[in-house]
This record gives C-alpha cells, sequence and structure tokens, in this order.
C-alpha cells in the first residue's frame, strides 16, 4: 500500500533515471504486460499449429516431417518457452478472476501474485527438465 | 480509499446502451479461461511432459488419439475456445494500440480473416481425419 502511495509522489516529480523518480511500476503493472506479451505469443503460436497439425490430412510423411522438427534442440527449447508462457498466463488468469470475484481479491492481488510466481517455478523446473532431458543428454551424452 | 466525484461528469447518461458485447467478451474471457487451463494445461502435459514427451509423437500417435471421442472432442473444444479466447484478445490488444482508425479496421480484417481461416482447418481436419490415408 505504502509503494503505491510513494510511486504517486514519485511521478509528481519529473521522472528520470538518474535522480531516481522514474516511474518504475507496480508488480500489477507488470504481472499485465506480462499477460498480454504471454497471450500474444500464444496467439501466434496456435496459428501455426493448427497450421503443421493440419498436415495429417497431407500425409503421414508430410506430418512425421514437420513434428521431427519440434523434437531439434533449438524448438524444443522454444516448447519450454511456450509451456512457461502459457503457464504464467493461466496462472495470473486465475489471480485476475480472483481480483474479479473474489471480495479480497484486490487486497491480497500482490500477494497472489508472489504465490503464483512461487507455483509457476515449482512446476517449470520439473517441468523443464522432463521436456529437456533427452534433448540434452543426446547432444553431450553422446546416446 | 474512496474516489468521489463531486458531480456527474455529464448532465445525463446516454438514453440506452446499445449493446452489451463488451460486457459478454469480458465474461466469455473469464469461463473460457477457465476451460482452457484444464484444456490446454492438460494438453500440454501430455504431449510434451508425460511418457517421453514430444519425441514419442507422430501420425500413429496422432491417429491412436483420435480414434477416441473423448480426444476428438477435448481437441475441438480447445481448438475454438483458444482461438476465440486469443482472438477477443488480439482484438482488446489492437483496439489499445492501434492509432489510425485505418490500421484498427485492418488489423482487426486480418486477425477476423486468420481466426476463420484456422477454426475452419482445424474443425475440417478434426472431423475429416483418416487413419487410412496414403502415406505418401
Amino acid at each position: 500500500m505504502s509503494d503505491s502511495a510513494s510511486a504517486t509522489v514519485e511521478v509528481a516529480a519529473r521522472g528520470s533515471r538518474r535522480n531516481g523518480t522514474l516511474y518504475r511500476g507496480d508488480p500489477g503493472m507488470w504481472s499485465w504486460v506480462a499477460h498480454r506479451i504471454t497471450g500474444v505469443l500464444t496467439f501466434f503460436f496456435l496459428f501455426a499449429h493448427v497450421l503443421d497439425t493440419a498436415l495429417v490430412r497431407v500425409s503421414p510423411s508430410a506430418y512425421d516431417e514437420i513434428i521431427e522438427t519440434y523434437k531439434t534442440p533449438l524448438v524444443n527449447l522454444i516448447e519450454v518457452g511456450l509451456v512457461g508462457a502459457v503457464l504464467y498466463h493461466a496462472l495470473n488468469g486465475l489471480r485476475v478472476m480472483l481480483v474479479d470475484f473474489w471480495e479480497k481479491g484486490p487486497r491480497y492481488q500482490k500477494q497472489m501474485l508472489w504465490a503464483i510466481i512461487g507455483v509457476w517455478v515449482l512446476v517449470m523446473v520439473p517441468g523443464a527438465y522432463f521436456m529437456m532431458v533427452r534433448t540434452v543428454t543426446e547432444m553431450f551424452g553422446g546416446h | 480509499m474512496t474516489l468521489a466525484l463531486d458531480k456527474p461528469r455529464s448532465p445525463r447518461r446516454p438514453a440506452a446502451r446499445r449493446s452489451n458485447f463488451e460486457l459478454a467478451s469480458w465474461l466469455f474471457m473469464r469461463i473460457s479461461g477457465l476451460a482452457l487451463i484444464v484444456l490446454v494445461l492438460g494438453h500440454l502435459f501430455i504431449m510434451n511432459i508425460l511418457d517421453g514427451g514430444v519425441h514419442r509423437i507422430n501420425f500413429a500417435f496422432v491417429a491412436g488419439r483420435w480414434s477416441s471421442p473423448f480426444w476428438q472432442f477435448w481437441d475441438l473444444s480447445m481448438l475454438w475456445l483458444a482461438e476465440i479466447h486469443g482472438g477477443n484478445g488480439l482484438r482488446t490488444v489492437i483496439n489499445d494500440y492501434a492509432r489510425k482508425d485505418s490500421t484498427r479496421f485492418w488489423l482487426k480484417m486480418m486477425l477476423y480473416v486468420s481466426m476463420v481461416l484456422i477454426l475452419a482447418l482445424g474443425s475440417y481436419v478434426i472431423f475429416t481425419f483418416d487413419p487410412d490415408i496414403p502415406a505418401n
């Protein structure tokens, strides 16, 4: 609460990085920015993903060929990014709904943000491991 | 903190609201979002993490899944909800950031055309999937 009060004072002065008066936003604002970015990225991926899956109507070999690219190291890493983006969007979406519909939601919005970041890390650590383990062992383990 | 206004900002309200479209859109984002949490996170978990993840996916894997009406229905619901949820989100983003009316109009036209294309193609593929399609 005191954060937002001091932020209001800061923007009243002329914003600059040097004298420490630049408005850096509230975590709630950055959560909204991240929600937009992850949503837009996921939407563009969905467009590509429906097109590549549509190759099952062309031929099994055409589909198998495109899906092989999903198994290459670079695309595999991008998949981890996609899962991270979708997971954040899902968790923050739940938080937005709690802010909207739960009477105490607005009061706990910041605590809920730290909570979803914690859940995100707890899920992404094993998630990234299972997604990358085969790629990494093939690259560095030689089998 | 309460926000007090000394007087109404405009002397009278518009006679009637023209439409509740934005309210419906706001509500849709929350309802579809709840469903998508289950559908999409389930999809990502099965396809990317469970049992070898992406490395076991090929045509035969897809054929095996879509032999079940359950997964056909799962994927069809996910396609429609995700495309409309994402399209509506991007519509909001375009409305927020496009500066000229003509830019806004054409960006949204491109968006709507892509949504129709993806929904039609995706539904067509799910409904007409043929596991015995010739190999080449």
